[in-house]
């Protein structure tokens, strides 16, 4: 008896499933019926016709790619871009805004930053001994790197704010001075920059590879906050971080600028539009973390600015820093010394 | 005060391009710079149309708003111009403005462009009024001697409308009513049979 009535149920059940998938296919299916007992009727003539004039105007919207006009040049033939109405509210609204809430909060983060954790001093004396960190070409290519940053970011600010910030001082006269040569000294500078930021980015790309050590050393803040240090090599987990915003952003920002450096090559309006957004986008991404960069390297850390100075850096820094560097280089030390002396 | 304006009636346009000649011979324009151009909509086919367009002297101006040396102003009878002695050539003005208005001299590496030049609806720039640097920097202003544009003023259609805005609408206005016809009565083709 048990038995059964669970055979039951369980056919009830096959039934009721069976039934409810017949239904939801006729909700779905019946309505359709329509279009089969119509035929295509519905997509007769009628329909098709359409306003000469709405098309016109249409096409005057969507850019008219296939008008004609008898000047020549880029576009001529183009009535209305409307592109550059979003470039213009982008540019003028959320970008400059947030760029400087950006810079500022950065600037105000590092200061009080400054004052409550201060500099992060050697832990223990410095030993005398020194060890090279930088090679002289290797610092070359650093400071040019950085001066041309620095100007890149000034001048580019400047034609960003300076309308709002420098006319109110300067004028309108002695600002358009300044910012044509702003303005040649970006445009001209610029690709300098990317050569040299390219070489930098091939240079020390091995030793910017992400590894096991750099999680630690995240978890750890880099040492910066806390008194513990973790380990890292000749590039820290901070470092590492810097690199590969400059190989993705700043990749970003030197592309975007030829494009808006060259106007010789026809590229159109939108082009140059897309290009400006990312190129000011990542130019305050790029301000920002070097905020940080020249932070650390400078007062943020005692003993690191001689690294980029002088070339060398005390044993006693490299071994709080980049423990594992030196040990590398002690090893390597002691292996150049094996060989040179044999027993 | 009047607040000047452009209209082209695109039902009169024929594409004749002779407010594209009069402009550059007014205005003695260097080679390669257009301040105005005729485009065509369905070129060669039934129902082409034809608009005149050059600088439309807009209220909320973009270019004036995204100028980094803020060179541009708005006259009193409402005209955009611009000063060429602040103009440092970046180019922006020519990427904010929807009309393809802002002209150069050259597009050359490194963004060298030139002096920023555009329609001054005959009105000249912050010269002297029919000064000579005025005449060389920016053209004739007609304005000033209390002419319109030399574009529409000799429009062989009167496709181009320019002046104050009151008095173009109106002349537009009345256009529209007593000219009737087929595309006015949109709908009608799709609507009845006969």
């Amino acid at each position: 008896m048990p038995a059964t009535s669970t055979m039951n149920l369980a056919q009830r059940k096959k039934i009721m499933r069976r039934s409810f998938i017949v239904m939801l296919l006729a909700i779905i299916l019946l309505p359709l019926s329509g279009y089969w007992l119509m035929g295509n009727q519905a997509t007769d003539s009628e329909a098709t016709v359409t306003n000469p004039r709405a098309d016109t105007w249409r096409q005057v919207r969507q850019g008219s790619p296939d008008a004609y006009t008898a000047v020549q040049g880029r576009e001529t033939n183009v009535l209305i871009q409307n592109m550059g109405q979003n470039w213009r509210q982008l540019r003028n609204g959320p970008l400059a805004t947030y760029g400087s809430w950006l810079i500022f909060a950065v600037l105000a983060a590092l200061t009080l930053f400054y004052l409550t954790r201060g500099q992060v001093k050697l832990t223990h004396p410095r030993t005398g001994k020194t060890v090279e960190r930088w090679t002289l070409n290797e610092r070359r290519l650093h400071w040019l790197t950085a001066t041309l940053f620095i100007i890149l970011a000034i001048t580019g600010l400047s034609l960003l704010y300076g309308r709002y910030v420098l006319i109110p001082i300067m004028g309108h006269v002695a600002f358009a001075a300044y910012a044509d040569v702003a303005k040649w000294a970006h445009n001209i500078l610029g690709p300098v920059f990317s050569v040299a930021l390219l070489v930098i980015l091939v240079k020390w790309f091995k030793e910017n590879l992400f590894s096991r050590v750099d999680l630690e050393w995240f978890k750890g803040f880099g040492g910066i906050i806390g008194d513990q240090h973790p380990p890292a090599g000749k590039f820290n987990g901070g470092e590492k971080l810097w690199y590969w915003t400059l190989a993705t952003a700043g990749v970003a920002i030197c592309a975007t600028g030829f494009v808006l450096d060259f106007p010789n090559f026809d590229q159109t309006r939108f082009v140059i539009q897309i290009s400006h957004l990312i190129h000011l986008s990542t130019a305050f991404l790029l301000i920002a973390f070097a905020f940080g960069h020249i932070y650390i390297g400078t007062i943020g850390t005692e003993g690191a600015l001689e690294g980029m100075t002088t070339g060398h850096v005390d044993t006693a820094w490299a071994e709080q820093h980049h423990n594992l560097w030196l040990e590398e280089l002690q090893a390597q030390q002691q292996a150049d010394n094996d060989k040179q002396t044999p027993q | 005060m009047a607040r000047m304006k452009f209209l082209c009636d695109a039902e009169r346009c024929i594409e004749c391009n002779a407010c594209v000649t009069a402009c550059k011979n007014e205005h003695e324009v260097p080679w390669g710079i257009n301040r105005r151009r005729v485009v065509t909509i369905d070129d060669g086919i039934p129902g082409e149309k034809s608009i005149s367009v050059a600088c439309m002297h807009c209220t909320d101006a973009p270019c004036q708003a995204v100028c980094p040396v803020d060179c541009f102003y708005t006259t009193d009878d409402g005209v955009v111009l611009h000063d060429k002695d602040i103009c440092i050539g970046c180019g922006y003005c020519f990427y904010a403005c929807p009309f393809g208005a802002p002209q150069y001299p050259q597009e050359g590496a490194f963004g060298a462009r030139g002096k920023m030049d555009k329609c001054t609806f005959c009105a000249g720039g912050p010269e002297p009024d029919n000064s000579q640097a005025e005449l060389d920097k920016y053209g004739r202003n007609r304005l000033a001697e209390g002419k319109l544009p030399l574009c529409a003023e000799m429009c062989s259609t009167k496709a181009l409308l320019a002046g104050d805005g009151d008095i173009v609408a109106d002349l537009f206005r009345s256009r529209v009513v007593r000219r009737g016809g087929r595309p006015d009565t949109w709908g009608w083709n799709t609507a009845y049979k006969d």
